[in-house]
């Protein structure tokens, strides 16, 4: 805390603070609200998990046998793995598409969701505004991201516009949440001291909003791109995006080549835990920088 | 001196906008993604979709049909994420630093869920096909061990924040381990791990939409169906019983997130 101005006596409004807080520690008894909604919600889940269990629509798959044979692929995918259908240099090349595909998404969503991220901040943009535009993002995030992807094949045909589209659909609206969170957290002295020196919106957006959350821009995007790289390789498999999850859904659905699912589960693996350290450090990086 | 700092701070975001900017191109090469067609592509996919994709009268008729299948990939959902935050606390407390048995033991745990965490479960729903066929139990395992990686991590990030003190108070009493875990982890950390468990299964309802596409069954093989036969009023009905379940969810866990954190 900063000591700004005369000092005034607080004494009084002290005290009914401590007071306040003494009693609501007090009054916290053992079956309090959250620990009954725990054990509501404990319940609940355990109850849906054993209906499921006993719903499930086993269709005479024996269960010791099925999981036998899945140790076997699982052993023969990571131990024996080759490749079959194509060469190295082009698994390494879809990997590389792939990740093109995350990138542009990522890029797209987050020059978009920084403009609404700053229109939907209750702080520095208007109420009903930043209502209507949290309301859409919402909607837009319910739907599944492989559903985006198809609706927009029907207009653009199935290939990589679709999936950069419908990816991005979806980027812009978990950004958009996380941004405009994080520029709610800014202090509204610093608006209003901008405010009151006469910096108009764009002044205050780039002097004070920006920088103050920038470190938490940076590693939410980063992990929207790790996320986008693992959405890619399913949007090649499920919607002929492209990249690795097309060849890894052609090994599967097509030749039926376990090994060959290994060889490129590896490559995806390689990439996957290589974007996880790099985000662990950005994010330690940028702790030590604030 | 300062001259300098704001100079080097200058040259810095430029070589990065730089980089940014070159990653981009190249990006745009590589996927062959078309820009001008991207950006006709969005009025056009709402133009059709306002001119077709909503449900008629004829297509309630599918509602009963497509509400079994819904029910379905819940409850796969809710199911795999429980069982998955079980194994993931065993794991998770093996693998903390303030609570692991042993290094090795440490290392082991946390390598492990690495590796499930990174392949994803579009991945995994295609291996599970070969020896599960298409049960249910396809999209189960599919779903269970990707949720165990991600509450794996969670877990052993939120045990290392909440409980580090009162582990350490515990111990120094000489309660033995399993007296630390129930009287000092469990407690600290349960509101915590539910919060996530609530996350795990919104995020899990959306994937078993995609897992079941690429395996043939639940809410997922439903609107393939009707995508694929050009039926896309009753697909639309799809999506929107989809996105009603997941605000509802959204809903419910984030009224016991403000109850119990």
């Amino acid at each position: 805390m900063q000591a700004e101005g005369p000092i005034k006596t607080f004494s009084l409004q002290t005290d009914k603070f401590l007071d306040n807080q003494l009693r609501e520690r007090l009054s916290k008894k053992p079956f309090s609200k959250s620990s009954i909604a725990i054990r509501t919600c404990g319940l609940l889940l355990i109850f849906l998990t054993i209906y499921a269990f006993i719903s499930f629509d086993y269709k005479d798959v024996n269960f010791i046998d099925a999981l036998l044979l899945t140790l076997d692929n699982l052993g023969k995918m990571f131990f024996e793995p080759h490749l079959k259908h194509f060469s190295f240099s082009h698994a390494l090349f879809q990997v590389l598409v792939t990740l093109g595909l995350a990138f542009l998404t990522t890029i797209f969503g987050a020059i978009i969701a920084l403009l609404l991220g700053l229109l939907a901040a209750e702080n520095i943009s208007s109420k009903p505004l930043s209502v209507v535009i949290k309301g859409t993002v919402a909607l837009i995030r319910a739907v599944p991201t492989v559903l985006w992807v198809l609706i927009f094949a029907v207009a653009a045909g199935l290939g990589s516009v679709a999936a950069v589209i419908g990816m991005t659909f979806h980027s812009i609206s978990y950004l958009v949440k996380a941004y405009s969170e994080s520029f709610e957290e800014l202090d509204k002295g610093a608006i209003e001291a901008l405010q009151a020196s006469g910096a108009n919106w764009w002044q205050i957006v780039f002097q004070a909003v920006i920088p103050s959350s920038i470190t938490y821009m940076v590693s939410w995007t980063f992990l929207r791109f790790e996320i986008n790289f693992a959405v890619a390789v399913a949007m090649g498999a499920a919607a002929g995006a492209g990249g690795i999850g097309f060849d890894m859904f052609m090994a599967s659905g097509f030749y039926f080549d376990l090994r060959e699912i290994g060889a490129i589960t590896y490559f995806i693996l390689i990439v996957a835990i290589c974007l996880e350290i790099f985000a662990t450090r950005i994010k330690k990086k940028l702790k030590v920088l604030s | 001196m300062s001259a300098d700092v704001f100079a080097k701070k200058r040259r810095n975001s430029l070589l990065l906008l730089l980089i940014v900017g070159v990653a981009t191109i190249v990006s745009i090469i590589i996927t062959e993604y078309n820009m001008a067609k991207g950006f006709t592509s969005v009025p056009k996919a709402v133009q059709w979709a306002l001119s077709n994709f909503y449900p008629t009268k004829d297509s309630l008729a599918k509602l009963p049909d497509i509400l079994v299948k819904l029910k379905e990939t819940l409850l796969i959902s809710i199911a795999a994420t429980t069982v998955a935050a079980v194994l993931a606390f065993i794991f998770a407390v093996l693998g903390s630093n303030t609570t692991k048995v042993n290094r090795f033991f440490g290392s082991i745990s946390r390598g492990i869920a690495i590796i499930f965490r990174n392949i994803d479960v579009s991945v995994w729903s295609m291996v599970l096909l070969f020896s599960f066929g298409q049960s249910s139990f396809t999209g189960y395992f599919a779903l269970f061990f990707g949720s165990f990686g991600f509450l794996t991590r969670a877990f052993i990030e939120t045990i290392d924040e909440v409980s580090g003190s009162s582990v350490e108070a515990l111990q120094a009493t000489g309660a033995n381990y399993l007296t630390v875990i129930s009287q000092s982890v469990i407690p600290s950390t349960i509101p915590q791990m539910i919060s996530w468990v609530l996350f795990m299964i919104e995020t899990n309802i959306r994937n078993a939409t995609l897992v079941g596409l690429l395996t043939g069954s639940g809410i997922g093989f439903t609107f393939n169906l009707y995508y694929k036969s050009l039926n896309y009023d009753i697909a639309s009905l799809v999506v929107i019983t989809i996105i009603i379940s997941i605000l509802c969810i959204e809903f419910i866990s984030n009224y016991v997130r403000r109850v119990i954190l």
